[in-house]
């Protein structure tokens, strides 16, 4: 289906970008916006069952936004914009497909079943969520997918949230959309059997976005807070989906309570702060009671989900009014928990630094020394950051000075290079005064 | 209803070594699974090992496999299915205790 045979979608791409670029935006640029931002991923899953095609979906749903802008400049915003948006393209779809026959003929049957009159919308989402994240398609072309089709990205707005060359995701999106028709991957909410593992999968995309967003992996920002935001925004969407999900509910209430400190994180000068020295006060309340709620319910289920462990692990932070309040020996129990589930050597890194604080920072060395010959960590900054920090408080300066340097060769992201080159300078300084 | 094609990929040296005990539960294996899904089977072959394999590229003849690997293509079934997710269930259910499987859609011509 990436043959379209009326080529790409280009123009609408850029009418929505145009849409949001707009400096002084009207009530029209706005609604428009603002249903691109809400709606899209609705309209699209409701047009996509017309037309059993995700690239004819995409382009119609595209042509429905630019056409709201002259329509509803012309006749007024109307009263629900997702259902003018789904008509506009369905009608749009149903036009190209009466008047094209071959073009019927030619789109990969996406669908098995005929269009509901009646269809469920919560439902089509779902079915357009597992499409994008099915297993058979490799992690990072059903993270692309997702943000492409999902959340409404432009092609070039997913390429530098990833740091990649437009035309190279361009080409991985066609080829996961190539593999969706040709191998037959179905648009459909997985049997209630297979159900569990692919709502993981799912997860697994999302946190994959927040993630990315949360710590960018490269460039001059800590925080990519598009990134971020579309993570809880898609988090937010599964849980009204999937209300009784617990890992759903687990994921939502990670996203929220982790990001409660994003102001936090960055002092007047754009420079890192280390949770131990974040001012608490500025970590967002309604987001961390929001987590609370949710961790409580997710913590219901046994046994516990893995992210409902790891926003408990978040509420625990959250919970302290001071660091020096931080419950280590609870954190310390949780991540065992998530280990003995889940081993996974980020955790088992978490762990020591944990046991660092809340036993003695001798033993948190001891713990992540033993991490030292995982492949898995090879390459990996924080596992050398947290080595410098416990020597640094163990007063070993040569060592910490070492490790500190050799964190800085894996880090690409500049607030992080900062932050690693103050605590440098701090070290020489200190060894130059003994 | 597409097409798809299992291929059984195992490690022959653990055949190579396996005892009769092992063939007859493989063969086993394999018949329940032929029993269990008669309804969605097109075809399926098991092939001799690699060491009775030749190759031809630009007309000329050599002895072995086309590409020399660990696990090595030992059989295959056709099956026909609705959509990947079905394939994928069939598929999980096919023996293959030294190795794993894949899945290929068929590649359908119009006209």
């Amino acid at each position: 289906m990436a043959d379209s045979p009326r080529g790409g979608a280009g123009g609408a791409d850029a009418a929505a970008q145009g849409a949001r670029a707009q400096n002084h935006p009207d009530p029209v640029t706005t609604a428009v916006t603002e249903a691109h931002r809400r709606e899209w991923a609705l309209v699209l899953a409701a047009t996509a069952r017309v037309t059993g095609d995700l690239d004819l979906a995409e382009e119609c749903v595209q042509d429905a936004y630019a056409k709201a802008l002259t329509t509803w400049s012309d006749s007024g915003i109307p009263t629900r914009p997702a259902a003018w948006l789904t008509t506009t393209a369905r009608n749009r779809a149903l036009d190209l497909l009466r008047r094209d026959a071959a073009l019927r003929r030619r789109l990969p049957l996406l669908i098995e079943e005929p269009p509901d009159p009646e269809p469920d919308i919560p439902d089509d989402r779902l079915r357009l969520i597992f499409t994008c994240c099915h297993p058979a398609l490799a992690l990072e072309a059903q993270v692309a997918l997702t943000l492409r089709l999902i959340c409404g990205l432009t092609t070039s707005e997913v390429a530098r949230a990833f740091l990649l060359s437009e035309p190279t995701m361009a080409a991985r999106i066609t080829r996961a959309k190539k593999k969706i028709a040709a191998a037959g991957i179905p648009y459909r909410v997985p049997d209630s059997e297979d159900l569990p593992v692919r709502v993981e999968a799912v997860l697994t995309v999302v946190d994959l976005v927040f993630t990315t967003g949360h710590t960018a992996p490269a460039g001059d920002d800590l925080v990519r807070t598009d990134l971020v935001d579309r993570a809880r925004d898609l988090a937010r969407m599964l849980r009204t989906l999937l209300p009784g999900d617990a890992g759903v509910a687990g994921l939502l209430a990670f996203i929220l309570l982790t990001d409660a400190r994003r102001k936090a994180r960055l002092d007047a000068h754009g420079r890192l702060v280390l949770l131990a020295d974040q001012d608490r006060t500025l970590w967002d309340r309604a987001a961390i009671a929001e987590g609370r709620r949710l961790v409580r319910e997710a913590l219901r289920r046994r046994p516990p989900t893995r992210y409902a462990l790891m926003a408990a692990i978040a509420a625990v932070h959250a919970d302290a009014e001071r660091w020096e309040h931080t419950d280590w020996l609870e954190i310390i129990g949780l991540y065992d928990i998530l280990l003995r589930h889940w081993p996974s050597p980020v955790a088992a890194l978490n762990r020591a630094v944990a046991v660092g604080f809340g036993r003695t920072p001798e033993e948190g060395l001891r713990a992540l020394d033993a991490l030292a010959f995982e492949p898995r960590l090879a390459g990996y900054a924080y596992l050398a950051a947290a080595r410098a920090d416990i020597l640094r408080r163990l007063g070993r300066v040569a060592d910490a000075r070492a490790a500190y340097e050799e964190a800085l060769l894996f880090t690409d992201n500049e607030v992080e290079r900062g932050f690693l080159t103050a605590e440098l300078g701090k070290l020489q300084r200190f060894e130059g005064k003994r | 209803m597409s097409k798809y094609l299992i291929l059984i990929f195992e490690n022959e040296a653990a055949y190579a070594t396996a005892d009769q005990a092992v063939f007859g539960e493989v063969t086993a294996a394999h018949r329940a699974f032929l029993d269990d899904n008669k309804d969605v089977l097109l075809g399926g072959e098991a092939l001799q090992p690699t060491t009775t394999a030749t190759s031809i590229r630009d007309g000329v003849v050599t002895d072995g496999a086309f590409a020399e690997t660990k696990e090595a293509l030992g059989g295959y079934y056709l099956i026909e299915a609705p959509d990947l997710d079905a394939a994928l269930a069939v598929a999980k259910h096919v023996p293959a205790r030294f190795g794993g499987v894949e899945v290929r859609p068929i590649k359908e011509f119009e006209g």
